[in-house]
């Protein structure tokens, strides 16, 4: 009786989780896959997919992603990690900025894209700002589809300033619960703070290193509202497409391929990093 | 080589005085052992020697080099942390060579001392594991070969045996002692064990309440604690404190215990005899009570309550008026609960205490 209870009970404990994340997960993913590579009638086509690669935004969607990736993603996790670090060594006020690093977190990222929007539009406040110090002349348009460089960095600094903060959340976690001895341990033993960092911080904190570069990819591979709401269709990306092919021109097939291919770059980034961050057996004492 | 010199040391946490105007010195090669209870500050102080704690007040000397603003990398020292604080992610090879690597030493002598160290503490099979692989023991010895291959003046141990099983522990204290012998480093050893204190130390630095309440050698703890503190903390069992008043007879002062009279060696009767009426307290080991069949000098009726056979000797505990107090016997001393029997107090090995302070009488 007592066995039968103990099998099921882990089971049972997890059923509310599996429940959600199969109705709503699971299915959805599964629907989008029999989207893109089902004909109307039902059967197995790779016909979306030569439509999505022969549309004319495709390459560009795929190159600005990519961009946005490489550019993100290293911004952000350094940066991230220099405020955690920061943040770790509990200065007079650390809290502070804590919440000021940490309040991006609570903004959705269309009200995110918006409020860059008011930043660098023609008449916004940069422009107005830097109009009544003299400094300009008249407005200078970073958003404009003829100075692409000037576009593309306001959406790097827009999404940085947005997802940094989750960036930071996870490895500030990761170096609060390093115990304390290890830091005091290098110091007595001779590392300042650089060789501390290197040789003792970052290999302690390498499991927060990989679960946070693996999120931030997944979201830069996800980006959509911010580049929506600064760079409009000016600045294409695979999530954006996905979107447009589905509400603008109503064709939920090569939608579902563009979202099937996002899936794919995902779980390659996700099973890349688990290989390249992966502690040893050795190390992790199991042999 | 250096010895060590705290200046009235003061240390504040909140409202917490963790160390209290504390002054102690350190002979070069010495092994001082900070004893006393949890939470008194011995862990704070030797926080404020390694750099890892700001002093609130007072000086850190090594050698003659004042650290007391210096970080701990500037202080040359070395320490094992109770926890070993071993990296896990470095073999047991590059956590002995930590400090040395820190210092960029040439390759062949960081291979030479790091192999040395590991000789030293039974590592050598063990160099390329990690230490994940390795037992809570072995890891221990990695803690202590990191920071005796630094070979510096002053090496730190906070409780290093604290998270070892009772026989690991007997076997690493006569091994610590033996390296001491061998490394002559000035040593600052921390815990709350005071046969450890007795085992290893040189001179043993009791502590209560964030001070020093004494610091001697060993047996002179042991046989001349400062104080009721000392006398309770030290010795298992440890001493016993019948309370008594002084009356002084005809010029002699004795201890009124009850019915009976205890007098006090030689050396102590003209400072008591100031303490005539006074409350006092007898502080006695319970090797040093013995059990007699007739009332003599310095004897105490009393009543055995419970008899332990411990191999080496007898533990009996006994009541003597209204105190319980413990006295060791002989192995093959006959003797039952419930028998009545007398006390005989060895004078010479009384410790006369103040009984309002708790401190001890010294010889006027
Ligand atoms: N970082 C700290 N913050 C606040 N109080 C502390 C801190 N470290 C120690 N204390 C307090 O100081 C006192 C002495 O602590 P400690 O030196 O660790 O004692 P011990 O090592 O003798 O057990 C204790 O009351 C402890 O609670
Ligand atoms: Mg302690």
């Amino acid at each position: 009786m007592r066995v039968r209870t103990e099998s099921i009970l882990p089971y049972s404990l997890l059923a509310p989780t599996l429940i959600f994340i199969t109705l709503l997960i699971v299915v959805p993913i599964f629907q989008a896959f029999l989207l893109a590579f089902q004909t109307a009638d039902g059967e197995f086509t790779l016909t979306q997919f030569e439509k999505m690669i022969a549309d004319t935004s495709f390459a560009d969607a795929l190159k600005f992603t990519f961009l946005l990736l490489i550019f993100i993603v290293p911004a952000q996790v350094v940066l991230a990690l220099v405020m955690a670090l920061l943040i770790h060594t509990r200065f007079k006020g650390h809290t502070f900025f804590l919440y000021i690093y940490a309040l991006p977190l609570a903004i959705s990222d269309l009200a995110a894209g918006i409020v860059w929007l008011a930043i660098f539009t023609e008449r916004g406040f940069l422009n107005s700002g830097l109009f009544q110090l003299g400094l300009l002349e008249r407005p200078f348009l970073f958003l404009s589809y003829q100075n692409l460089p000037a576009l593309f960095s306001t959406l790097i600094i827009a999404e940085s300033w947005r997802a940094t903060a989750i960036v930071m959340v996870i490895l500030l976690a990761g170096l609060q619960v390093i115990p304390r001895d290890y830091f005091e341990a290098a110091d007595v033993f001779g590392a300042n703070t650089l060789k501390r960092t290197l040789f003792v911080v970052l290999p302690l904190l390498r499991p927060s290193l990989q679960n946070a570069l693996i999120i931030r990819t997944i979201f830069a591979f996800q980006t959509f509202a911010v580049v929506l709401a600064l760079a409009g269709r000016v600045i294409p990306v695979l999530t954006g497409e996905a979107y447009n092919w589905y509400a603008l021109n109503r064709n939920a097939n090569i939608a579902a391929a563009y979202s099937t291919l996002v899936l794919i770059f995902t779980v390659i980034a996700t099973v890349v990093y688990f290989r390249l961050l992966r502690t040893s057996t050795a190390e992790a004492g199991f042999d | 080589m250096a010895g060590i010199q705290f200046q009235s040391i003061r240390k504040i946490f909140g409202k917490t005085l963790a160390a209290n105007d504390v002054s102690l010195e350190i002979k070069d090669g010495e092994f001082m052992v900070l004893l006393g209870p949890s939470g008194c500050g011995k862990t704070t102080l030797l926080r404020c020697l390694a750099g890892l704690e700001r002093v609130d007040g007072g000086r850190v000397l090594i050698g003659a080099r004042d650290v007391t603003e210096l970080a701990p990398r500037d202080r040359k020292i070395a320490m094992v942390f109770q926890s070993y604080a071993v990296f896990p992610h470095l073999t047991v090879f590059d956590n002995i060579a930590f400090g040395l690597q820190m210092q960029s030493r040439p390759r062949d002598e960081i291979k030479r001392r790091v192999e040395d160290g590991a000789r030293l503490l039974e590592l050598s099979d063990y160099l390329a594991r990690y230490p994940a692989q390795l037992s809570g023991g072995q890891r221990q010895r990695v803690a202590v070969a990191r920071a005796i291959v630094m070979q510096a003046a002053v090496l730190l141990m906070d409780e290093p045996l604290s998270n070892l099983d009772a026989l690991l522990r007997l076997q690493m204290r006569a091994e610590l002692k033996r390296l001491h012998q061998e490394i002559k480093a000035t040593t600052i050893y921390v815990t709350h064990d005071q046969v450890e204190a007795l085992s290893l130390g040189d001179r043993i630095a009791v502590m209560q309440n964030g001070r020093i309440v004494q610091c001697d050698a060993p047996m002179n703890i042991y046989d001349y604690p400062a104080n009721k503190f000392v006398g309770g903390f030290i010795g298992t069992p440890p001493m016993n404190f019948l309370p008594g008043v002084v009356r002084v007879n005809e010029g002699k002062p004795i201890a009124a215990v009850g019915e009976s009279h205890i007098a006090p060696s030689v050396a102590l009767a003209s400072a008591l005899i100031e303490k005539n009426g006074q409350p006092i307290l007898l502080g006695i080991r319970p090797e040093n009570l013995a059990l007699a069949s007739a009332q003599h000098a310095n004897t105490i009726r009393a009543r055995v309550l419970v008899v332990e056979p411990l191999g080496s000797h007898k533990l009996l505990t006994v009541q003597v008026g209204a105190e319980i107090s413990k006295v060791s016997v002989a192995p093959d001393q006959r003797v039952a609960p419930n028998d009545d029997v007398w006390l005989h107090f060895d004078p010479e090995k009384i410790r006369w205490m103040d009984a309002a302070t708790g401190d001890a009488i010294h010889p006027g």
